[in-house]
């Protein structure tokens, strides 16, 4: 079967957007459109005392221009955090109000307080420009640090010293006991930075009221669109959701970003309503540095005991977690269960103790960005490991080797359970690409030219799927997180799949179709997957935290296993056999052992004709499937980084990076290592080139291009990508997702390795130039004290 | 940001006093000024067109002048509002030496920039404000000294 499982099938998707011919949401144009343009504060912190639309209402083209009074008058509710955290004391969040439009008070750079709705954008910007807001402006607070400091300005009144909440996982006191016998102790404060996603497609909205069926529309960039649905209609009273279609079409990346539902699609909707036209928005790159879910900005302290044999006996954590201005969708989540869980690595770990405070900020909320909590871990973790290698004066790979959890299921401190994986088999094949042997050589020649050579190593584990709804559901979840899929087979014998996940880049309409056409022996061309479109598809709950093969795969399998039971019903009636003893391969439908067959597409006809069917058999060929695994999926792998620094320059050049990467049962190892090298280049991107800069007054510094640096071409290597899988025992299909471990596992291989060049252990992200040199020049200065 | 400077100028300390507190000399000085009026010995509103990296703005402001204590020294405090450029509020401390019939002023100025000219043009901010600082006091002294070919500041 060339096309079935572990095929490399070119992806169907991409004849569209080679051609051009993708459709975007801002690509729709609904007749008598009208254009959104929002007001948007320039102060981190103030008071609205008045907003003055009189002289933009004047303007040519402007329809109406709507305020955050008018939006909650008319009933809008409040925007919602999904995920329920307890404190250490048993008590709720500490969760401020967050209106679509701002009412009396802004608290970030782009936190919107009105909006125009003009004929044209241009009309539309020109007047928002005119709208005249008096502002009392407000002391602000960008680092969570600060935020927690005395004196420091209260961003909503109900968290005091702006702690949203203070949370904990593990045992103190037995973590606490366990470092004080402990032979050696790594301590580090170790700073993750926050990041902007920067999807190649900005967020978009296209709503549409029709008030002749009281029915809303909505086209968006969502990851989600039955989330999306569900949302704006239970929790912001948009309308009801009978009366709302949401369709997310072709969408150019997420990373995350397009979970959420953002104030701008929600004002779209209701101001369609207002205004009795169709209403787009779509946002500029600055205007997405400004509102699009940050991510990461954690502050952490920690501290890893080892015995006198290097075994670890305990790990503690404290972090400070930046949420930003606002709780967004997951921001409760993002810190504490995707991201302490995780705390343990691939290790054995008896005590763990880790304990997160919350912090709002000045700033653009902050949620889950590709990884999600698990990077965070994995570069705390991983950074601690091979710092305390160094400190003891062992090899960094014998240290983590003689750590590694080697049966499974394994149970962890932090709630997790491991089901699968062979670490050392991964570390083993990295190893042997990296040529690790050859190291020190390379490390001469390369002193011999002047450069300074390091190697760094990251075993990741991550935690993907978003595992059973009751497990989520009890940590505080406010949905389930299983995955929807229907199959129907055509009278024709053609195949749809209708599937809750959504694609926006991980080549869905590809992988899901393998694994229909490794069922039947149908070529992928008879298969079309439908997505993205609550009035096609039953539900769905998206694509987010690699889920959509473990998950989203598992629900068209289940579908499937049903589709195939009916087929073979019908064709054991139609060619008098037993069904036992019917079998479907090459797209023939036979009765083994003779020479009795039938097409695939014939049983299709029987099905639909209903002219011949087992008795009490209901006509057609169509199947659904609700799936919800039964645990998380654990993706794991090592990750091996070799740098060269310019020590005149501190500019570093990544010479060599290899991945090893267990991600259970691989469908289609093309789509799987491109998912592989985009998180790595983000990963990497994290580890030297990305952050987010505020200035003291909370000002965002970093909102273009110009500022923020994205990885380019020319910053990263030829990566050397190989795979050692254990199958997951979770799912129908042993499927583990790959979507992000490479964005996980590789900042801190990169930092360990320009560590290990420089010979110095403190160094944060972004390692730019000018921080390694100084690093360098620090290191040296100590080597010369000494 | 900080900013700080001296100039010598060939006027008196009475002289440069004055200028200081002339609303007509200090709309002819402030680099992109438009308008500037007096509404008080102490306040004033301008108009003042701008362009700092990628953003071009026009910004409606106030000037207050404080702690006067003439002819020695004053401060300058400013903001004003760019639209959706953002907004740009500062001040500067001025003082006033004499040396011989000559005068050195002397200033430390502080500026803080917000929305569309942070997000985009912060690393312009301060050699902007430098020229800006530089062209003022520049256009200044010419005004004191029209004649005179002067290379210093």
């Amino acid at each position: 079967m060339t096309e079935g499982i572990g095929a490399r099938v070119l992806r169907k998707e991409d004849k569209r957007f080679l051609m051009g011919k993708g459709r975007y949401t801002d690509d729709i144009v609904e007749p008598n459109q009208a254009y959104a343009a929002f007001v948007r504060s320039p102060h981190a912190h103030a008071e609205v005392k008045s907003i003055d639309a009189s002289a933009a209402k004047a303007m040519d083209g402007v329809v109406d221009v709507l305020n955050g009074e008018q939006l909650t008058g008319d009933g809008i509710g409040n925007i919602i955090c999904g995920w329920a955290v307890t404190q250490k004391d048993g008590s709720g969040m500490n969760m401020g109000a967050w209106s679509a439009l701002a009412t009396n008070k802004v608290r970030y750079v782009g936190d919107a307080v009105a909006v125009v709705i003009a004929d044209s954008i241009e009309q539309a910007r020109n007047a928002a420009e005119a709208v005249e807001v008096d502002y009392k402006i407000l002391p602000a607070v960008a680092q969570s640090m600060d935020a927690l400091g005395t004196g420091a300005p209260e961003i909503h009144e109900n968290a005091p010293g702006n702690v949203v909440f203070d949370w904990e996982i593990g045992s103190l006191e037995p973590t606490d006991a366990a470092l004080a016998g402990a032979a050696h102790i790594t301590e580090m404060e170790i700073v993750n930075n926050r990041l902007a996603p920067n999807p190649m497609e900005p967020r978009s909205a296209v709503a549409t009221y029709n008030n002749a069926e009281d029915h809303y529309t909505l086209y968006t960039t969502s990851q989600n669109p039955h989330v999306a649905r569900l949302v704006l209609s239970a929790f912001y009273q948009v309308a009801p959701e009978h009366k709302l279609r949401v369709i997310a079409p072709d969408v150019g990346g997420g990373f995350g970003s397009k979970i959420y539902i953002y104030p701008e699609e929600i004002t779209c909707l209701w101001a369609s309503m207002k205004t009795n036209r169709s209403v787009k928005w779509t946002s500029d790159r600055t205007e997405a540095f400004l509102t699009d879910a940050h991510g990461r900005d954690h502050v952490s302290t920690a501290k890893i005991g080892f015995d006198k044999d290097h075994k670890i006996v305990g790990l503690k954590v404290n972090t400070k977690a930046n949420l930003g201005a606002y709780m967004s969708l997951f921001s409760s989540a993002t810190p504490t269960y995707l991201y302490a869980t995780l705390l343990s690595g691939q290790y054995n770990i008896s005590n763990i103790y880790c304990d997160v405070q919350a912090v709002y900020t000045n700033t653009v909320p902050v949620d889950a960005y590709r990884g999600a909590g698990r990077p965070e871990a994995c570069y705390l973790v991983e950074r601690l490991m091979e710092t305390a290698a160094r400190e003891m004066g062992v090899s960094p790979v014998e240290l983590r080797r003689k750590n590694f959890v080697t049966s499974f299921p394994h149970e962890t401190p932090v709630i997790m359970t491991y089901d699968s994986g062979d670490f050392a088999t991964n570390q083993d094949q990295a190893i042997k690409a990296a040529d690790y042997d050859g190291f020190e050589a390379r490390r001469a020649e390369a002193a011999s030219r002047g450069k300074l050579r390091g190697i760094g190593f990251s075993n990741y584990i991550e935690a993907c799927g978003i595992a059973p709804s009751a497990a989520v559901g009890s940590l505080g979840a406010g949905v389930g997180l299983w995955e929807s899929a229907e199959v129907r087979v055509n009278p024709v014998g053609t195949i749809e799949v209708l599937t809750g996940s959504h694609s926006h880049g991980q080549g869905h309409e590809t992988t899901f179709t393998q694994i229909v056409a490794e069922r039947f022996g149908l070529p992928t061309e008879n298969i079309q997957i439908v997505h993205g479109d609550t009035d096609k598809v039953q539900f769905g709950m998206g694509t987010y935290g690699s889920r959509s093969g473990a998950v989203g795969m598992s629900a068209i399998f289940k579908a499937l296993d049903k589709v195939e039971a009916k087929a073979k019903k019908i064709a054991a009636h139609v060619l008098e056999a037993s069904e036992d003893d019917i079998v479907i391969e090459g797209g023939e439908v036979k009765v083994a052992g003779t020479d009795k067959t039938m097409g695939w597409h014939e049983v299709g006809l029987a099905a639909y004709t209903g002219h011949n069917l087992p008795e009490g058999m209901e006509p057609g060929l169509k199947e659904t499937s609700f799936y919800d695994p039964t645990n998380f999926t654990f993706p794991a792998g090592c990750y091996i980084c070799e740098v060269e620094v310019d020590p005149d320059t501190g500019v570093t050049d990544i010479i060599q990076f290899v991945a090893s990467d267990d991600f259970g049962t691989i469908i289609n190892p093309m789509i799987v290592e491109g998912q592989v090298h985009g998180g790595l280049a983000q990963g990497i991107g994290q580890a030297m080139l990305e952050g987010v800069v505020y200035d003291d007054d909370a000002q965002q510094l970093s909102a273009s291009y110009m500022d923020y640096a994205m990885p380019r071409a020319d910053d990263l290597p030829n990566y050397s990508v190989h795979h050692a899988s254990t199958e997951c025992p979770g799912n129908p299909l042993g499927m583990k997702g790959c979507g992000e471990a490479g964005a996980i596992g590789s900042p801190p291989a990169v930092i360990n390795a320009i560590t290990d060049a420089i010979g110095n252990n403190d160094l944060s992200m972004p390692a730019t130039p000018s921080k390694v040199w100084a690093a360098l020049q620090a290191a040296s200065a100590k080597q010369a004290a000494e | 940001m900080e900013l700080s400077g001296e100039y010598r100028i060939a006027a008196s300390k009475a002289e440069v006093w004055a200028a200081l507190n002339d609303a007509e000399v200090l709309e002819r000085c402030i680099p992109g000024c438009e308008e500037l009026d007096k509404s008080s010995d102490t306040e004033m509103s301008a108009k003042v067109a701008l362009k700092i990296g990628p953003v071009k703005a026009r910004f409606n402001g106030n000037v207050t002048l404080e702690n006067l204590d003439p002819p020695n020294a004053y401060s300058i405090v400013g903001e004003g509002q760019g639209g959706v450029a953002g907004f740009a509020k500062g001040g500067a401390d001025v003082q006033l030496a004499e040396d011989g019939d000559e005068t050195i002023l002397t200033y430390q100025a502080n500026a803080q920039v917000g929305g569309k000219i942070a997000q985009l043009g912060s690393r312009l901010i301060k050699s902007t404000s430098a020229k800006l600082a530089d062209k003022f006091f520049a256009n200044f002294r010419d005004a004191l000294e029209p004649q005179e070919e002067n290379t210093e500041g």
